[in-house]
């Protein structure tokens, strides 16, 4: 800045190889500069790369004898299918399908259950967490920190803690899911609050409605189709954390491919993977045509 | 002169435009039914996980008993332990998200439309980029454990992996955005293959790419810290260990320390991100 002021302020006297070689000048320190911020950089991650080498046991020797040893773990995971006794093989691969469908069926109303409740919960916390619709800083603060706790505090963990509270089984994850959703999505049901048109809240106050009137029919009306298509992503992501949570015995799926892998069923494991990824891939795949439809719609019949 | 309507005009308009003092029945319906649906799996969905107020009664005295018992978090003396254990939590993070990003890079130039036409191909490739996505990383971490053992090595394979498809769908979405203008440019002033990547593409994606691949950093963190539960290193397993002997002020401590190096790493990555983005567009 200061630089370019001396320049400016040379101009009108100098010479024009004076001003090139004041612009040169320039040029250079700000490449200098730039440089000299590059190899800090360059530094730094150096230096993480070399601590976090150190400290996590990376080796390429580990790395050499790991992968073949992962590949071949995944390879024996696989079942053995032949042609000619197609059918059969498949059942025995599958031979625990009914029990597996149960869990699963599990696994999907636990991310359902957990995204409704936490998202009851995010949206009476989202209103007093907007800064344009609340003037007491006291109430937007705290409501804004409960919901970074909530949502900064790792779902396993409150499954765990949930898991030791109400005892094993899915209402231990289903809570924990709910907790950690309510944090996430609040804080995205804020963030839309905070961009909404103001108009219809002058409309809706001129008109002598109260605080909770505004929030119905001024920003709800507004808000709704994003918040319904935030919540169908956490959805997607519930369905898949649910399956995780059975390795703390919060219920779903993850229980039995927790045992199928300590106990080494193998071909157990890729049938159960396999299922989840199916699940999770037409999860997914809805869930992304209905979000399109609603931010569609919104965008037709917009303000 | 004010503008007044009287009951008759209404009562015209009403009759004249229906739809808009009320929507159509069908309308109503689906929404009706709609909410009606969800609030019906809503019930189901509690009564299959067998959710009762006295249920949630009694844990809450449980869970105050719990919170009674944390306080003051303590470090039982192992402070320094569990400052290492960090460490290789942050280390984890910080490999597995670089080794996902390296591989992912070529991965991203192949699955980008712009750069390999093959509708098929393209087509297959970025739904085995979905696929993987399916997979909870706690589930690659279990199995890396199983395969190479216990350690933080298991944790920084599990987070590669999990993370090598994501990135390389964001990375190749990102190759398709970018603008054909500098790549002619460089290509009309004699630039050979190498040097229209270098100048043309590397400059537009690269600060992309960076801000992908931080807040990635930033996420892994979070998930680092769980991934010792199944024995794949780091603050998790310290974490869970307390739980299980019920030493409940140490883990509070252990919960505590979490938040605050989220917190810190949050805002230094929020930082840098900011910067490169900045620097970016100041370029421009």
């Amino acid at each position: 800045m200061t630089m370019r002021a001396e320049t400016a302020g040379k101009l009108p006297a100098s010479t024009h190889s004076e001003r090139i070689s004041a612009f040169e000048e320039h040029y250079r320190s700000a490449r200098n500069l730039k440089r000299l911020w590059t190899t800090l950089y360059g530094a730094l991650f150096l230096a993480a790369l070399v601590g976090s080498i150190l400290v996590s046991d990376f080796s390429i020797t580990g790395l050499l004898i790991g992968l073949p040893k992962a590949w071949n773990y995944i390879a024996g995971t696989l079942p053995s299918l032949s042609l000619s006794n197609f059918w059969a093989d498949l059942a025995d691969w599958y031979w625990g399908i009914n029990y597996w469908l149960r869990l699963l069926v599990e696994t999907i109303l636990m991310g359902f259950v957990g995204t409704a409740l936490g998202g009851i919960v995010a949206l009476f916390l989202c209103f007093p967490a907007s800064r344009n619709l609340i003037d007491n800083t006291a109430i937007y603060f705290v409501s804004r920190r409960l919901l970074e706790f909530f949502r900064t505090v790792p779902e396993l963990v409150f499954a765990l803690i949930f898991v030791f509270a109400l005892g094993l089984g899915p209402f231990a994850g289903v809570l924990a899911i709910a907790v950690h959703t309510a944090g996430s999505l609040g804080k995205l049901f804020a963030e839309v609050n905070e961009n909404i048109d103001p108009r219809p809240i002058e409309g809706v106050r001129a008109a002598g409605g109260s605080w909770a009137m505004i929030m119905r029919l001024a920003v709800v009306p507004q808000a709704l189709p994003n918040y319904a298509s935030y919540g169908l992503l956490r959805f997607e992501i519930n369905v898949r954390g649910a399956s995780a949570l059975g390795i703390v015995g919060a219920g779903g799926i993850g229980q039995d491919l927790y045992v199928a892998i300590r106990q080494f069923e193998y071909t157990d494991i890729s049938a159960i993977m396999l299922l989840l990824i199916a699940t999770t891939a037409i999860i997914d795949i809805t869930c992304e045509t209905i979000r399109h439809r609603l931010i569609g719609q919104d965008l037709t019949t917009g303000h | 002169m004010t503008l007044t309507i009287t009951h008759g005009e209404i009562a015209r308009l009403r009759r004249s435009n229906p739809e808009i003092f009320r929507r159509p029945l069908a309308e109503r319906l689906r929404e009706w039914g709609l909410w009606l649906g969800f609030a019906a799996l809503l019930a189901f969905g509690l009564w299959w996980i067998d959710a009762s107020p006295l249920r949630i009664w009694n844990g809450l005295s449980k869970l105050g008993f719990l919170v009674v018992l944390m306080i003051p978090p303590t470090d039982g003396g192992a402070f320094l332990g569990y400052c290492y254990a960090m460490l290789e939590t942050l280390a984890m993070a910080f490999l597995g998200t670089l080794i996902a990003a390296v591989l992912a890079v070529p991965l991203g130039f192949l699955g980008a439309k712009n750069l390999v036409p093959n509708r098929l191909f393209h087509f297959g490739l970025r739904r085995v980029f979905d696929t993987f996505r399916g997979i909870d990383g706690l589930v690659w971490a279990l199995i890396f454990v199983s395969a190479v053992g216990l350690g933080p090595f298991a944790g920084v394979l599990a987070i590669a992996v999990g993370d090598l498809m994501v990135f390389s769908k964001l990375f190749a979405e990102a190759i398709e955005n970018v603008d054909r203008k500098p790549i002619e440019g460089v290509r009309a002033a004699g630039g050979s293959g190498i040097q229209t990547m270098r100048l043309g593409v590397f400059p537009q994606v690269f600060p992309v790419m960076m801000s992908h691949v931080l807040y990635f950093f930033e996420s892994n963190v979070r998930s680092a810290t769980i991934l010792g539960i199944v024995g794949a290193g780091g603050i998790g397993l310290a974490l869970s260990d307390r739980i299980r002997i019920n030493n409940w002020d140490e883990a509070a401590f252990i919960i505590v320390m979490i938040l605050v190096t989220v917190a810190v790493i949050d805002n230094l990555s929020r930082r840098i991100r900011m910067r490169i983005i900045n620097a970016d567009t100041g370029r421009k």
